[in-house]
């Protein structure tokens, strides 16, 4: 319903000694889905609480459409908050936590009542709305709070960590349900998570953060596939990406990863890109599940790839896939990701397939990805 | 108006409002003094509203004439058998109350609470009866032993707080490396309760220094200061004192309380806040 | 630790609530036996002389209206004065320093304070006299001026026990959750609907303490009043104290004595009663 620009948003807290955020440029269009993604204490909270007018940024401004919001106060900004801790009210019932926000804004009590009983039920707490919190689990209040956020329909819906806390079951569902909400209703969302697949799988956008800092703001398969530096590689994924040191080096069929006991030749596309790391150490980076073992399983829509040779050390079971840990040359270990069960004997010699349009090489010193 | 004018306004509300409160707080206070202080033709001078000349006469008359010392001295002594019996009752029951389930602990522990509500200083008045009999009217040690049962319930409550608030595995662990329970408490959990306890103590020093219904009634040789005040002051039970003597007297009662609060500020807000809920 | 332990919690618990409960009980027993009891025969003659005695209907009538007037008046200037502080600006230790200054007062001190302040020639009289607001200074003290010693009363007894109010209704609002707060602010709730909603529902607990620990110790109001008004204003903790040191009367006293502990009682059980916080209630 309204377009968020944040510009240079910075929040510094004790006299600059923390910079919880800094510098952040972001704009997140009418009526999306984004995912705030990042590693604990990088700033997440911090960025969602300026958004609502919770904390006073230390600079920067923050936009809602072409209104300059940075000063207004939270009620006058017309959004919808899940507080990280709930702040679920403790002597109101269930019942009167969600029918707060549409008491301020004066809706007529029978819709109140409509509204209330929807959002419990598509939570699944309508048998408790006559209940205080003291009398819930920590899931059955952090589903309150996620149902008094989504009882109004706000202008931008913040939500912080809305389902870290309820069974592997209930979140799919829950998942899902939020996620069919925005889309029916349009609202500029900011979600904030912890969970991968969350954020794969509901966001239009994720925008990964770290140290204060925005690293990636893209598409889902995008920051997936097209990292743009070794932290968010290997922030997203898991098991996580594999990263060996290895350098370039010109040889006569062309440029060439070497390292210990493994040696790729590239494509001669990649030449440009790579033209000044010629004889430098570079990091080079494969996720586990772009690589499979010959004879064992095959990856479909490879159209390039190249082998190397391995010993397998350690095989982790998943059940529906097959984590195999590798050693390649001296000290190397890497970990490879097969669908299903894959009886391999620890020992034994493998040859590793590697999809070369899914490799990634990143710069020692910046971090930053060159492919 | 915009936003900038109106903010500034603001503050400067609030900021007269917190200084009006400040100075309802401490302006009788500071004029107190000051008369405590004044010649008597000043005080008595329509035209001067603050004193100019001063003399310390009453003060010394009322110490030393008056025996105001003799009262310090006896509030003192009353106020530390006080917190020394309150404190050898109390912290026992503290502890067992924080650190033991038992059955009916619930019912004493409300009607510790209830019976802290008790007016257990107008109680004083049929105790009277008892004191004479045992000889204990107009003694020291029986105004300490009402003190004692008017602070008992406040000792328990605040110390079980503190023994509560001592974490569990620390005391474990010394019951692991041998300590016995005893052993335990005296190394871990008193030391860890120390200032906790200290606050405690405050508490009852005040609340004894303070008291006068009961210290009136159970003496009349050997009284404590504010019972030497009232009997001096009050115009019902005896010929009223000249102003300025009053003003003098309030100077010595305040003193030590002030001081008192000022090196206990820290915990104040919180202590109290938690022993009178 | 939680420990199970057949006797050993009541061994340590046992002295203590022995001597409370001979402090309160053993007077209880020796007021009811001197009040209704003459030369060993059970008998209510000592009632009849007591409750006929227009001094204790006034003692009775005055304790009750200071306590009507002070209380609340209490409370709510001290709600006030804890959300005016309860947030970041200059000054704020030292005000709340100031505020519990009276906390440590005695209240004959604070009896004498403000005789200072009310006196014919005290500071308020000389004050307005000098800035001429008026012209000849208002009594406070005297039989004649009953009501102005009322007055002062009030005045002495809101400036020396507010603090104790404050500081736990203070105490209250400092362990509200910030996010409370917020989560409303969030959900469009202005000033006073954050305060009308949220605030003062979850200071209730405090409030419903301050008010039970402030009526009963008003039912016991002595000392303020002996200083400021004498018998002027009959209260009934004074006309006890009066009928036992100066009339040697130990029955009236104690029937004085048992009419403030019947009034502490039910007041405390009505309150217990009528002001519960149900959202405390249900938990455990
Ligand atoms: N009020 C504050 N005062 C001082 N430092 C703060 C404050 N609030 C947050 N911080 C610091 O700012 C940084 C960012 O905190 P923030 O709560 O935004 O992290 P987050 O990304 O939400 O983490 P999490 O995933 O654990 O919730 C942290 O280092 C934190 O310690
Ligand atoms: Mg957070």
């Amino acid at each position: 319903m309204v377009e968020v620009r944040l510009e240079n948003l910075k929040k510094y807290f004790g006299n600059g000694k923390v910079k919880a955020v800094d510098g952040i440029d972001l704009t997140i269009k009418d009526g999306e889905f984004l995912v705030l993604l990042g590693p604990s204490g990088c700033g997440k909270t911090t960025t969602l609480r300026m958004i609502a007018g919770l904390e006073s940024p230390t600079g920067g401004k923050i936009w809602f459409g072409d209104k300059d919001v940075t000063y207004f106060s939270p009620k006058d900004r017309n959004i919808s908050m899940v507080f990280q801790s709930y702040a679920v009210w403790p002597h109101m019932t269930v019942y009167d936590n969600i029918a707060f926000p549409l008491k301020i804004k004066k809706h007529p009590r029978d819709e109140i009542d409509k509204k209330v009983k929807w959002a419990a039920g598509m939570l699944q707490i309508g048998n408790l709305l006559d209940r205080y919190p003291a009398q819930l689990s920590g899931g059955q209040r952090q589903r309150v709070a996620v149902a008094r956020a989504i009882v109004v329909e706000p202008a931008v819906l913040l939500m912080d960590e809305p389902l870290s806390n309820l069974d592997a079951k209930l979140r799919v569902a829950m998942r899902a349900e939020i996620k069919k909400l925005q889309t029916k209703l349009k609202v500029t969302t900011i979600y904030v998570t912890h969970d991968q697949v969350e954020a794969m799988t509901m966001g239009d956008r994720i925008a990964v953060m770290n140290k204060g800092k925005l690293l990636q703001v893209g598409p889902p398969t995008e920051v997936y596939l097209k990292p743009n530096s070794i932290f968010v590689g290997t922030f997203i994924g898991a098991p996580e990406m594999n990263l060996l040191e290895v350098s370039i080096k010109e040889k006569e069929n062309g440029l060439v990863l070497e390292g210990t006991g493994l040696e790729i030749t590239l494509p001669e596309e990649f030449r440009e890109l790579l033209e000044r790391y010629i004889n430098k150490s570079v990091i080079f980076g494969i996720r586990p599940e772009h690589m499979t073992i010959e004879g064992v399983s095959t990856l479909e829509h490879v159209k390039r790839a190249r082998e190397i040779e391995g010993t397998v050390d350690f095989i982790e079971a998943l059940g529906t896939d097959t984590i195999v840990h590798a050693r390649v040359g001296e000290g190397n270990l890497i970990k490879i990701k097969l669908p299903g069960h894959i009886p391999l004997e620890i020992g034994s010699k493998v040859k590793i397939v590697v999809d070369l349009d899914n490799i990634h090489i990143f710069d020692k010193t910046t971090e930053n990805a060159v492919i | 108006m915009n936003e900038e004018t109106k903010f500034i306004l603001k503050k400067l509300v609030f900021y007269a409002f917190i200084f009006t409160v400040v100075a309802w707080i401490v302006i009788p206070i500071i004029i107190s003094t000051l008369y405590g202080f004044a010649l008597p033709k000043d005080y008595y001078d329509p035209k001067k509203i603050l004193p100019t000349s001063f003399t310390i006469k009453y003060v010394k008359t009322l110490l030393i004439t008056l025996g105001a010392l003799d009262g310090i001295k006896n509030s003192i002594i009353v106020a530390l058998i006080t917190i020394a019996i309150s404190f050898a009752l109390g912290i026992p029951a503290g502890y067992a109350v924080a650190k033991f389930i038992f059955p009916g602990k619930d019912t004493i522990k409300l009607s510790i609470v209830a019976l802290r509500m008790f007016p257990i200083p107008v109680m004083a008045i049929p105790l009277v009866i008892l004191y004479i009999r045992l000889h204990l009217i107009d003694t020291l040690l029986g105004v300490a032993l009402a003190h004692t049962a008017m602070s008992l319930p406040f000792v328990v409550l605040i110390t079980s707080s503190i023994f509560a608030g001592v974490s569990k595995e620390l005391e474990e662990a010394a019951m692991v490396f041998g300590l016995t329970r005893l052993g335990s408490f005296f190394k871990i959990t008193l030391p860890l309760a120390l200032p906790g306890l200290a606050a405690a103590a405050m508490f009852t020093f005040v609340m004894s220094w303070n008291e006068v219904f009961v210290a009136s009634i159970l003496t009349l040789a050997h009284r404590t200061l504010p019972a030497q005040i009232l009997s001096i002051m009050a115009g019902a039970s005896g010929g009223a004192a000249p102003d300025y003597y009053k003003f003098a007297a309030a100077f010595i009662m305040i003193l030590p309380a002030i001081t008192f609060i000022f090196f206990a500020r820290k915990y104040l807000v919180t202590m109290w806040g938690i022993t009178l809920k | 630790m939680k420990v199970k332990s057949s006797y050993i919690p009541y061994f340590l618990i046992l002295p203590a609530f022995a001597y409370l409960l001979f402090f309160v009980g053993y007077p209880l027993v020796q007021a009811l036996y001197t009040a209704f009891t003459q030369n060993g025969h059970f008998s209510l003659a000592t009632v009849r002389k007591t409750f006929t005695d227009p001094y204790f209907w006034d003692a009775l009538k005055y304790t009750i209206s200071l306590a009507g007037v002070i209380v609340p008046t209490q409370v709510a200037l001290a709600i006030i004065l804890a959300l005016g502080v309860n947030r970041v600006f200059k000054g704020k230790d030292f005000t709340i320093y100031a505020l519990t200054i009276p906390l440590t007062i005695s209240d004959v001190a604070a009896g004498l304070i403000w005789y200072s302040m009310l006196s014919p020639s005290g500071f308020l009289n000389k004050l307005l006299l000098n800035i001429g607001l008026i012209n000849n200074p208002i009594y406070f003290f005297g039989y004649q001026y009953r009501h102005m010693e009322f007055l002062a009363i009030v005045l002495a007894e809101l400036w020396r026990a507010t603090s104790i109010v404050f500081v736990i209704i203070l105490a209250g609002l400092q362990m509200i959750s910030h996010e409370y707060l917020e989560a409303a602010e969030v959900f469009g709730a202005d000033y006073w609907t954050r305060l009308r909603k949220i605030v003062i529902p979850l200071l209730k607990p405090s409030i419903q303490s301050a008010l039970i620990i402030r009526t009963l110790f008003a039912m016991q109001i002595f000392g303020i009043v002996w200083i400021l008004a004498g018998r002027d204003i009959p209260i009934l903790a004074g006309e006890g104290f009066y009928r036992l040191t100066e009339l040697k009367e130990y029955d009236v006293a104690s029937i004085y004595a048992l009419v403030i502990a019947g009034l502490s009682i039910i007041l405390g059980a009505l309150y217990i009663k009528f002001m519960k916080a149900e959202y405390l209630e249900v938990r455990g």
